[in-house]
């Protein structure tokens, strides 16, 4: 593999790896709030959809991410609502978000725009433009360090740099202030925070809340930045895919971001190698399809460690009488 | 039980009577979706155009899953539809295990050639023929001497369009390089948009200047990121020219909607049997229409007309993968 190559690989790994990361994040906001999200899928496709259809109906992208968010946001309310007032069961709210997002999204395309449950093709302002990071230009000819700074760094959509931001946005959240810590306790032992005097409840919903923006902010990337609309069931399992890498980077910020962006690596390998000659010897398409699944099983299966989840992940907090 | 029985009997005799009464043609759209711009949207526009001409209606499946192949087919049987017109290779082994216990009835399937079933109308598009000729338009208009295919799922017919492209462009340009990727192996690489984009991204990157894509939904992508890095795409089964003006090349005419037009207006007396469309029949083709005028020159106009004719008049062999399940230019 020459530099050239080497170059465009990441570049694809780091588009593929950024709804990933974004989705990731979320779950690790929910989840160190003891509320398990096996919604993000759905969540993200909603957003995916809601951004598409108001930023291909106003013609403006901002606005398509504001609805996006929106969308996310009102399923995270629902999560929410069933998982901590209601102490219902997690896994079973999550798997019916999953569900009305994936119902949802294509009922609503089809009845808006009757193109059988896509959106029209943003154009122009209805996209997120790839933006051009200061001297890319003059600095593309330096070698090694220029094409890595204006081929890699530069020339991605906005929403690249906001997912990688927030992973030391998370991190400084999660570790370096009271309400981050107060989170994570809440995840371990929330009565030891409601006897301290603080609400359980409203916590578990700002969580909620942080895990809802995220995903949304995850779809309308899908939707408005890497494509150009919405097409039904276009997450592909990425929000799955984003719970195994937060699993595997043991619900830790800058370990999540390593994690995605292996596993977007591995996608954009497959894709890219699938017709190149590796010293002779070609590895099939299906090998390479199949890689990022089989490796996922094999960390998860014993490489990591221990993977061990907030104490009171999953549990509805009752407070004693 | 009993109840259920009788209830069960009656709504069975109420659906033949009404079945009975209408015949109407059931039109069966394969997994890509009835709105995939390409394939099974050719087949859509077809059955509307004789709805429209006749006022009569037609009933119609979008299939979600595999296992609804032979489900959707019996249905439309029980329920008395005639002619049942299915879309794409993958009805072929259904048709085998349901169209003989309705002998009546008679099946259309777009794709298929080879199936062994007497009241079957078998109708396939000589692709390879068309993709030649959308192939050299492709070497005439590629600066770099790179072209692109992009398939969706890896299979022969794919790879037939993938091997007819390769001629062309080698016929134009000895030393042209291609590229060819297929997106997946199931079914969902119909529907893949980001990985056809993604796709696209690495062809450019390994210079191809001019991509085919013959993948259903996942084109959408392909042509959208064609459109987006300023280089030039070719559209498949329906004309795709409109999607991105100025951008898409051309398109491969694959006519699924003369196909599925005809069979509907001929309706219970539709011939049944292998029937190939090619060049000659104007079965396949390539589009030419006011979005893509300027990117055609008179000369790469007149350089494809003859080839054409000189295809249907058997002077060029353009070789089918079929024939020995390999291509003589292109490895997959």
């Amino acid at each position: 593999m020459d530099f050239v190559t080497l170059i465009q690989v990441l570049d694809s790994t780091v588009r593929m790896a950024t709804p990933l990361l974004l989705a990731c994040l979320a779950g690790l906001f929910s989840e160190r709030a003891g509320i398990f999200d096996i919604g993000l899928e759905g969540k993200m496709l909603a957003a995916a959809f809601f951004s598409a259809a108001v930023a291909a109906i106003t013609g403006n992208v901002w606005l398509g991410l504001l609805a996006g968010v929106g969308a996310s946001l009102l399923l995270s309310g629902l999560h929410g609502l069933a998982s901590i007032t209601f102490r219902g069961n997690q896994l079973i709210s999550g798997v019916a978000i999953n569900f009305l997002a994936a119902g949802m999204t294509v009922l609503i395309a089809q009845d808006w725009f009757e193109q059988g449950g896509r959106t029209p093709s943003l154009t122009g302002p209805g996209r997120f433009p790839p933006i051009t990071l200061p001297f890319a230009e003059s600095l593309a000819g330096v070698p090694v360090l220029g094409p890595v700074y204006s081929e890699l760094i530069s020339g991605h959509p906005v929403l690249v740099y906001v997912a990688f931001l927030a992973v030391p946005a998370s991190w400084w959240i999660l570790f370096r202030t009271r309400f981050g810590l107060r989170l994570r306790a809440v995840g371990e032992n929330p009565a030891a925070v409601d006897t301290a005097g603080v609400s359980v409840v409203a916590l578990r919903y700002g969580a909620v809340a942080i895990c809802g923006l995220l995903c949304g902010i995850a779809g309308a990337y899908l939707a408005t930045a890497l494509q150009a609309g919405f097409v039904k069931d276009m997450t592909a399992g990425r929000g799955f895919i984003a719970l195994a890498a937060l699993i595997f980077a043991k619900w830790r910020p800058w370990h999540a971001m390593w994690a995605c962006l292996l596993f977007g690596f591995l996608q954009a390998v497959a894709l890219r190698y699938q017709n190149i000659d590796v010293g002779g010897f070609t590895i099939p398409v299906q090998a390479m399809d199949a890689l990022p699944y089989v490796l996922t099983v094999l960390i998860l299966a014993g490489f990591v460690g221990r993977a061990i989840p907030p104490r009171a992940g999953g549990e509805p907090y009752v407070k004693e009488r | 039980m009993t109840f259920m029985k009788s209830v069960i009997g009656a709504a069975g005799a109420l659906a033949l009577t009404a079945a009975a009464a209408l015949a109407e043609p059931a039109l069966i759209f394969d997994l890509g979706g009835k709105f995939d711009k390409s394939f099974n949207e050719a087949a859509f526009r077809g059955a509307k155009r004789w709805s429209d001409e006749t006022g009569n209606s037609f009933l119609e499946i979008e299939l979600q899953s595999e296992a609804q192949r032979e489900q959707a087919l019996r249905r439309f049987a029980e329920a008395g539809a005639n002619p049942v017109i299915t879309m794409g290779f993958a009805m072929a082994d259904p048709l085998t295990s349901v169209a003989p216990d309705y002998p009546d009835t008679k099946f259309v399937v777009i794709d298929v050639s080879w199936l062994d079933v007497p009241n079957i109308r078998q109708v396939a598009f000589a692709e390879h023929e068309g993709s030649y000729l959308v192939g050299m338009l492709a070497a005439m208009a590629s600066k770099t001497g790179t072209v692109g295919f992009i398939g969706g799922m890896d299979v022969p017919l794919i790879r037939h369009f993938g091997c007819g492209y390769a001629q062309g462009a080698k016929a134009v340009n000895p030393d042209i390089k291609i590229v060819a990727n297929m997106t997946g192996t199931t079914p969902a690489a119909w529907n893949d948009p980001v990985k056809g984009s993604e796709l696209t991204k690495a062809q450019i990157s390994q210079g191809a200047d001019v991509i085919y894509a013959a993948a259903g939904g996942t084109g959408v992508g392909v042509l959208q990121t064609a459109a987006d890095e300023g280089i030039l795409s070719i559209g498949v089964d329906s004309n795709q020219n409109h999607l991105h003006p100025g951008k898409v090349l051309t398109s491969m005419l694959k006519r699924v909607d003369v196909a599925v037009y005809d069979a509907m207006k001929a309706g219970e007396n539709v011939e049944t049997g292998v029937f190939t469309l090619g060049l000659a029949e104007n079965g396949v083709g390539y589009a030419l229409d006011e979005n893509n005028e300027a990117l055609i020159t008179d000369e790469m106009k007149a350089a494809v007309e003859e080839a054409r004719q000189k295809i249907i008049d058997g002077e060029i062999k353009v070789v089918s993968y079929y024939e020995n399940d390999s291509c003589p230019v292109l490895s997959f």
